[in-house]
């Protein structure tokens, strides 16, 4: 079962890689999502995470698990940071152990791309020249995320409720973090 | 019924709030509750007219229907990771 968490606490990389380990696998792979210095031109001091705590908490668990439904792992630590970060801290771990390479790149791309677009959490940077604001994120696909988990019965149709051409494009700056 | 409705971040600060209960009458679906906040005139006229919402901690869509004790969050655009 993997573990995964919303927490304020520093995350401890070491321990995380720990807790993965296991002597048979043959691959384990680390994720780090961190704080970077620089948004479209301007140098950021720091970031602040604002979570819809009980849904990303839920999100995350979910996300977590279709991943190690997909491929095949059961040995996965995933974590999310909020609150407030400087740069360089790390504000998402994935960690993954498989007996090959192949599911521990395949589970741990999927999860990330998975929080990229629907885990609820919104950044808030703070600039060095002054100022803060929001980063524009990306629009969850409520249509198909809806109809993955069999619609609740709803009729399917266009979408014309969600979105509205959001700034930046489904894929927008949510995509580029993390450096991955 | 009772409506509990959640603002986060951009949307948090436009409303003022990060919490409402809403009173609404039977039966009704989030359109409904989107069209008594824009009832409301200002602050909350000024979100989006097609927001994404989640319904008790999942993403729904905006003819969803809703029953007493709900949640309802708005969901501005997602920027984890």
């Amino acid at each position: 079962m993997a573990r995964t968490a919303i927490t304020e606490e520093r995350i401890e990389v070491e321990a995380v890689l720990e807790e993965v380990a296991s002597p048979s696998d043959g691959a384990v792979l680390l994720f780090l999502g961190v704080v970077r210095n620089h948004h479209e031109g301007r140098q950021v001091a720091g970031l602040v995470y604002e979570a819809y705590r009980e849904m990303a908490k839920e999100t995350l668990e979910r996300i977590a698990r279709e991943a190690e439904k997909r491929f095949a792992t059961d040995r996965m630590v995933v974590l999310h940071r909020v609150g407030a970060l400087d740069v360089g801290e790390v504000s998402t771990v994935i960690a993954v152990g498989t007996p090959h390479r192949e599911e521990a790149y395949g589970a741990s791309r999927y999860v990330i791309e998975e929080i990229k677009s629907r885990l609820p959490i919104w950044k808030r940077e703070r600039y060095v020249d002054g100022g803060d604001g929001w980063l524009e994120g990306t629009v969850p696909e409520v249509e198909v995320l809806e109809r993955r988990r069999g619609g609740k019965g709803l009729p399917e149709r266009q979408s014309p409720g969600i979105g509205k051409d959001p700034p930046g494009g489904e894929n927008g700056q949510g995509r580029e973090r993390g450096g991955g | 019924m009772q409506i509990r409705v959640l603002f986060f971040a951009s949307f948090r600060e436009m409303v003022g709030t990060g919490e409402l209960v809403v009173e609404l009458p039977e039966p009704a679906s989030v359109s409904d509750l989107l069209l008594e906040l824009g009832g409301r005139g200002e602050p909350f006229d000024s979100l989006p007219a097609a927001p994404v919402v989640a319904v008790n901690r999942l993403f729904a869509s905006l003819d969803t229907p809703l029953e007493g004790g709900d949640e309802v969050a708005f969901v501005p655009p997602v920027a984890g990771g």
